[in-house]
């Protein structure tokens, strides 16, 4: 088991191997589909991005959000589906010097090229389990773009010991879903 | 558990707080079963974070999974036309209290609705019958599995070894995107968009229940040890517990077709049932019919 704090270096992101165990602390922000159409969009017409995009976590996930008194509170708050990020991440990788991708599903072999190029690892966490992953957000930061809906909006996380995330995708170019892929038994 | 009789909307937001706050029992059990026999490492890494989340969820009383999907509601029985409007004020009330995802969107321009309805929504499949009870069920996935739905439209001739081949060819190419391991749900045979409801409704059925038809018996138990053997595994990293039970319905079709439908359910197939009389109403989380 390894601990891992962001803001990551590229040396520790690089140091991650495909079958590692991790728990992250620290800040990330969460991205979807429409978020990374807009912030591509903002980046290739020149306009500011909001702040924690550059060097970050992402985590594609749609939470479940409470306001709690002035405070938000994330109740609920798993993984979503990575590949539908397939065809903006690489783009979103090299503009924004992501660090390290939450999700679920694996990505494609374009974005494990990104990935490598930059240095940035894929870390799957469990899928639906919204609830323990919630419990180790310990603090809505801020939400940007928040027009885009609960799901949609790029939330702003404090992470305490997020995990387990497996490093299913490192920045070797390893990918534990090829590995399981190129041996799955039809 | 039986309860006085409540007003339907209410039944409608218990139905929706039950299915996402505790995994129904079968389910529960076939994990703990898998993990029993699991020994790939990731994988039980991963099976102990979802058990884990479930007894979390079903203490906290907050949705297991924040994807609170399409809740797609089956009615049978006796009813009258005033069950749409009370679904709808169950599902607004579920909404706020505990709470829902606002998950709908306009296909095209995308704006999301904000209260889980708009054109067309909730799903509601009705069964009008002669008995004296009004059933109302409701099967929750979320879009991760829902986006991986596939129908073949296979021939005649392509025979049940076509319909396996299809089956399994669809729960590997998902990979890890449905979240395994999770309930496969088939159709086989009726009309187009009889068998792709089929293989939904096939979700609602409990695993610890014996498919009562000997040959669709053996199909289910074969294909459940042949997508355990594939590798896949939880999440698709890895492992001997890809499907935690495979569930068949069929229906007779045209002479000349042979319609297959694959729904896959996440570990987090969700499901809960009201049977409604005049004088109590009885709560479930899984509906065979």
């Amino acid at each position: 088991m390894i601990e891992l704090r962001a803001p990551l270096t590229e040396k520790a992101v690089r140091g991650l191997k495909i079958g590692d165990t991790v728990y992250l602390t620290g800040d990330a922000i969460t991205g979807r589909d429409e978020m990374h159409m807009r912030a591509v969009e903002c980046s290739r017409q020149g306009k500011a991005v909001p702040e924690g995009l550059v060097g970050s976590v992402l985590y594609h996930s749609g939470p479940i959000v409470i306001k709690d008194g002035d405070k938000w509170k994330a109740v609920a708050a798993g993984p979503t589906t990575s590949a539908r990020m397939d065809s903006l991440e690489p783009e979103m990788i090299r503009r924004f010097g992501i660090r390290a991708i939450i999700g679920k599903g694996g990505m494609s072999k374009e974005t494990g090229d990104a990935m490598r190029e930059a240095g940035c690892v894929y870390l799957a966490a469990v899928g639906g389990t919204a609830v323990s992953l919630a419990e180790s957000i310990v603090e809505v930061i801020g939400v940007e773009w928040e027009d885009l809906g609960m799901a949609e909006a790029m939330w702003r996380f404090r992470l305490d010991k997020m995990g387990p995330l497996i490093v299913a995708m490192d920045a070797g170019g390893g990918s534990l879903y090829e590995n399981v892929r190129s041996r799955l038994v039809r | 558990m039986i309860k006085l009789p409540e007003p339907i909307d209410q039944v409608v937001a218990n139905l929706l707080k039950a299915a996402n706050t505790k995994l129904p029992p079968d389910i529960g059990w076939a994990m703990e079963a898998a993990a029993g026999w699991e020994s790939d490492p990731t994988a039980r890494t991963q099976l102990g974070a979802i058990m884990d989340n479930v007894k979390k969820a079903e203490v906290l009383g907050r949705p297991m999974c924040q994807d609170t999907g399409i809740p797609t509601f089956f009615v049978r029985g006796r009813f009258d036309a005033s069950i749409r409007g009370e679904i709808i004020k169950g599902l607004i009330r579920a909404t706020e209290t505990v709470p829902l995802r606002p998950n709908t969107v306009d296909p095209l321009t995308r704006k999301n609705a904000g209260d889980n309805l708009g054109k067309g929504m909730p799903p509601i499949h009705y069964l009008p019958t002669d008995d004296d009870f009004v059933e109302i069920a409701v099967l929750i996935k979320g879009a991760g599995s829902e986006n991986m739905t596939r129908l073949a439209m296979l021939n005649p001739s392509d025979g049940i070894e076509g319909v396996k081949r299809f089956v399994v060819d669809s729960v590997l190419e998902a990979g890890g995107r449905p979240c395994p391991p999770g309930v496969i749900g088939i159709g086989i045979g009726g009309t187009a968009e009889d068998c792709v409801a089929m293989s939904k409704e096939a979700l609602m059925i409990p695993l610890d229940t014996e498919n009562g038809d000997p040959m669709l018996k053996e199909l289910e138990e074969e294909l459940f040890i042949k997508l355990n053997g594939s590798g896949l595994g939880p999440m698709g990293l890895g492992g001997a517990t890809t499907s935690l039970g495979v569930r068949i319905k069929t229906a007779y079709c045209h002479t000349a077709s042979l319609p297959v439908a694959v729904s896959i359910g996440c570990w987090a197939t969700r499901r809960a049932v009201a049977r409604i009389t005049g004088t109590a109403v009885e709560y479930g989380q899984g509906a065979d019919r």
